[in-house]
């Protein structure tokens, strides 16, 4: 019931938030108290599902179902390690975002609260769901709220921006939709459990790869279907864009673990070199684009395609160390990235500018500020000790058994990676100050030392001891694996003559597998 | 029992109809005259209540009447139900309007009276010439509706639009009848089935026959390439006259459809209407997708919609098994409440000068100045767009799951993308109405009737309503079944 509780209750808090009575003023103040309360409550139900939580079993748990509407759907609940860190990402995100629109969002507070409540729902609809179209109502669902979010309170191109979001994304969905359809008709269960133990042919491997790949390559979002994602960013609200970096964007990642790898182990097999071939070109191509821009939102939204592509490549390293790599980049990414984005709206809040050439100096007079952006900033770059570090690390340790080739390539990504957010802190903190208003910014406010320093300590914990993350996701990533074994992998360049033998730290068990 | 006693109590909704019509002329003309339309539309109502009634001690299974003319079995009761209750609320809806336009008559609820007395015969019809009878009957009070703003050039010109074209539909479905019967020698759909599933080789007669069939009645659900009447005629139509176009004799048509293919020509000769459907299916969600796009009057871009949306209803008839037709069901059951519903939204507002809502810029604004109204266009037009967890993702989704279980993959795939065509131009509603900023404060009507009809519409259209699925469903399902006897 904990699931279904934790789905309720945002809808419920979002009805109430909406239908507040009262004048305009007083209506924002207690929308505001609600929408923080009901985020506070999800994050303390989450840290209690977390203390609850099997870590021994890829067997799903706080298991429900439900025939409600039968026969389309059922309500069917529960989460493995993969999902439970997913939605504790989501939980403890969410107060930081609502916190971080406090005095930033002034026009239709109440709607704007709700609109975030529902994300929350169904955010963890998506991550809890076990029938396959359940799964689909709350990846999609999540669409309208999203849309109202950009399109209402984002920037100057926001209509341009929530268009593009909404139907780029709902192209890709909907083929997977058929996909689905299929799948279900063929297996004869919408169940995502007995569908990942279902061998389907291969020749129907490879298209229903490519439907759900055209869905979650969208939502990741991977090179070239990546354009949305800038746009979306720029003109939505900086909470908007902690939601979509931090959450919206793992959904992609997500979609892959759960449904590619273990649905289709021989297309996915098959198909590594589409993959790793488009992570390799997001990864230097995007880095090169974030290098040139002058947005600050845009250089960051460039960048979360960069690091979604070690996540892909990760994923499609198809070994231990590679899918526990996408699954922590993905985590980091979202801590790291969101922090990012709430850096860039704390000065957004005072300058009401993103251009990089109108901020600079701010280690003078921001020295909090540029304390801040300099440790998300390395964490970004992926720095030891923070949570990047242990992300990129484990992802090119798994690639490395796979493709050197690709590895090679997304090792450069990590240099340029460095030279953009370095370059980016540089003009921003150091130098000087590029007018007069940009020296009268007052430094952070105790509010957005709140929402920061909490994002420090979890990413710090993450860089530290990445076991409390890991281990839930274990078993399941070990079933996973178990699905991949023994796979015909297409023919990719693994071998470079330089490459020396592998490493003694990987894990030998898996080293010697995924060779052939 | 004389034996046509038994047969005018089996069809009792078409009893009901029919005395209740001529008892409801007799109140209009005698009642004083500033009572007269509310009245009769109140009466009205209750007659349609009362059809509704006589349903529920129909006997289960499939009776025959008059002969094998006309059957009363789950699928046309099913039918009768959706019917019955759309054309109760087009009366209803349609008095506000009545009472301002000017053109308010009492004529108007007894006009739908007798065209849904049609629209009952039609999907009752066991025979070619009760389906004439009951598409005719159906079709002239419409003409009359289409006109019924006489003094309204557009109205007029709607009115005399549609008659021209819906007397040469009915034209070419006779002659499709003619051709038929024979190749056939006989009327009755069953008897024709019998001779069908007999032949061996392929009967090119017949084939002309159906395809004369299938044209006629795609012109009266308004399925490409016989839809251009639809945006023409409703946007030149009263607004309310366009709500109940786009209720109740879809509903009827469609059930007809699916009646004549399924009873009378199954088998081998299904291969052959399924390619036609299969044509008509994509042609009409493709062009009802892309034409509305370029559109700025709301009553036209419902017109598309409604186009596009029996596009995706003939989805679930093309592969013509059970799961299907249940899938058609179901799709036309939540349509109705969506159009409807658009519909209601359009009919409640108006501009500051009292006239009523045309273009899509009128709605510039309109989650400031109307939020409640706003937020259920917005429902409906989410629902419209099929994105879950709204209700209107369901019905796209039971059509496309059945034609994929027949192996119809390709049309599947093309209708989603068609339905994200379609999505463009719900969007832009939504977005005019919650992006933009408002250009003339728009009032309502406040009509609580109307606006208690809406709330309605808006909740079944909600995720709320997704828990009507599993009894829906299982009422389609075996309103589904009455058309393949075991």
């Amino acid at each position: 019931m904990i699931l279904s509780f934790m789905i309720l209750l945002p809808v419920v808090a979002a009805l109430v938030v909406a239908t507040l009575p009262g004048a305009d003023a007083e209506r924002a103040g207690r929308a505001r108290v609600v929408a923080l309360a009901t985020t506070l409550v999800e994050f303390a139900l989450g840290i209690w599902l977390w203390t609850q939580f099997d870590q021994t079993t890829a067997a799903f748990q706080f298991t429900e179902n439900l025939p409600l509407f039968a026969p389309f759907l059922n309500w069917s609940l529960g989460i493995d390690g993969i999902a439970l860190m997913l939605i504790e990402l989501s939980v403890f995100l969410m107060p930081l975002c609502i916190l971080a629109s406090w005095v930033a969002v002034k026009k239709r507070v109440p709607e704007y609260m709700a609109a975030f409540l529902l994300m929350e729902s169904l955010m963890i609809g998506t991550f809890a769901a076990r029938d396959m179209f359940l799964f689909y109502l709350f990846f999609e669902g999540g669409l309208i709220p999203m849309f109202l979010i950009i399109g209402i309170w984002g920037g100057a191109r926001r209509i341009y921006a929530s268009y593009k979001f909404f139907l780029y994304t709902l192209l890709g969905s909907v083929l997977m939709l058929v996909a689905m359809l299929w799948m279900v008709n063929f297996a004869g269960s919408a169940d995502i459990g007995v569908l990942s133990r279902t061998d389907f042919p291969k020749e129907a491997q490879f298209w229903l790869f490519l439907a759900f790949f055209a869905s979650f390559a969208v939502k990741m979002p991977m090179w070239p279907v990546h354009t949305w994602l800038p746009d979306a960013h720029v003109e939505a609200p900086t909470a908007g864009s902690v939601i979509l970096a931090g959450v919206l964007l793992k959904l992609g990642g997500y979609g892959f673990i759960r449904f590619s790898l273990p649905m289709f182990p021989d297309a996915s097999a098959q198909l590594i070199w589409l993959v790793f071939g488009l992570s390799m070109v997001a990864v230097v191509y995007t880095s090169l684009v974030a290098l040139v821009q002058q947005d600050m939102k845009k250089l960051i939204a460039y960048s979360s395609v960069a690091h979604m592509a070690f996540v892909t490549g990760g994923l499609f390293a198809l070994n231990t160390q590679g899918i526990e790599g996408a699954m922590v980049m993905m985590l980091s990414h979202g801590l790291v990235s969101g922090a990012l984005f709430l850096c860039v709206g704390v000065i957004y809040d005072r300058l009401h500018t993103r251009e990089i050439g109108r901020y600079g100096g701010l280690a003078d007079t921001m020295p909090k500020y540029a304390l801040v952006l300099l440790f998300f900033t390395m964490a970004s770059v992926g720095l030891p000790a923070t949570s990047g570090f242990v992300a990129e690390f484990l992802v090119l340790l798994g690639m490395y058994q796979t493709s050197t080739w690709a590895t090679f390539v997304l090792t450069t990504g990590i240099i340029l990676g460095a030279a953009y957010m370095l370059w980016l802190y540089a003009r921003v903190a150091y130098g000087k100050a590029a007018g007069d208003d940009t020296r009268a910014m007052p430094d952070l406010s105790p509010r957005e030392i709140a929402i920061l320093v909490p994002i420090i300590l979890a990413t710090l914990w993450m860089g530290i001891y990445p076991k409390s993350f890991q281990a839930p996701m274990k078993p399941a990533i070990a079933e996973v694996v178990a699905r991949l074994e023994g796979r015909e992998l297409a023919t990719v360049p693994t071998d470079m003559t330089l490459s020396p033998a592998l490493p003694a730290i990987a894990a030998p068990a898996h080293a010697a597998e995924s060779h052939h | 029992m004389h034996p046509i006693f038994t047969s005018i109590a089996i069809a009792g909704p078409e009893t009901v109809l029919t005395l209740g019509s001529l008892a409801a002329l007799m109140l209009g003309t005698f009642s004083a005259k500033g009572k007269a339309l509310t009245v009769t539309s109140l009466f009205a109502v209750a007659i349609l209540a009362l059809a509704g009634f006589t349903l529920l001690d129909a006997p289960a299974g499939m009776t025959r009447a008059f002969d094998g003319l006309y059957v009363a079995d789950d699928f046309s009761a099913f039918l009768k139900v959706i019917i019955l209750a759309a054309s109760a609320a087009s009366v209803l809806l349609a008095l506000p309007w009545l009472h301002e336009s000017g053109a308010g008559r009492f004529e108007y609820p007894v006009l739908l009276l007798l065209a849904t007395l049609g629209m009952t015969i039609m999907v009752s019809a066991n025979d070619l010439l009760t389906l004439y009878v009951g598409l005719e009957l159906a079709a002239l009070p419409s003409y009359v509706l289409a006109a019924f703003h006489r003094q309204d050039d557009r109205s007029a010109e709607a009115g005399l639009k549609y008659f021209v074209l819906g007397a040469l539909a009915s034209g070419i479905l006779l002659y499709g009848v003619t051709l038929i019967y024979g190749f056939s020698g006989s009327t009755q759909l069953d008897v024709i089935a019998g001779v069908v599933s007999g032949q061996t080789e392929r009967s090119i007669g017949l084939l002309f026959g159906i395809v004369f069939i299938l044209s006629g009645l795609a012109f009266k659900v308004s399925a490409v390439p016989f839809h251009m009447w639809t945006p023409d005629v409703y946007e030149g139509a009263p607004t309310p006259v366009a709500a109940f176009f786009s209720a109740a004799p879809k509903a009827a048509a469609l059930g007809l459809l699916a009646r004549v293919l399924v009873v009378a020509f199954p088998g081998k000769i299904a291969a052959d209407w399924q390619q036609i459907l299969i044509f008509i299916a994509i042609a009409s969600m493709v062009l009802g997708a892309v034409a509305a796009v370029a559109q700025t009057n709301i009553k036209r871009l419902l017109a598309y919609s409604s186009i596009a949306n029996i596009g995706f209803a003939l989805v679930g008839l093309t592969p013509g098994t059970p799961a299907g037709i249940s899938a058609l069901l179901f799709y036309v059951t939540v349509y109705v409440a969506m159009t409807l519903g658009s519909f209601l939204v359009v009919l409640q507002l108006r501009r500051p000068d009292g006239s009523p809502v045309e273009t899509m810029a009128d709605f510039a604004g309109l989650s400031k100045t109307q939020p409640k109204l706003a937020a259920a266009l917005a429902i409906f037009m989410f629902s419209h767009a099929g994105i879950p967890p709204l209700l209107g993702f369901w019905p796209k989704f039971a059509v496309f799951q059945a034609a994929i279980a027949s192996g119809l993959i390709a049309l599947a795939l093309i209708g989603f993308v068609a339905s994200v065509i379609a999505a463009f131009y719900y969007l832009r509603l939504i977005k005019i109405m919650y992006f933009d900023e408002p250009a003339v404060p728009l009032a309502t009507e406040g009509r609580s009737v109307n606006g208690a009809m809406i709330a309605a519409c808006a909740l079944f259209c909600s995720p709320i309503g997704m828990l009507a699925i599993s009894p829906l469903v299982a009422a389609t399902a075996r309103a589904a079944a009455a058309l393949f006897p075991a």
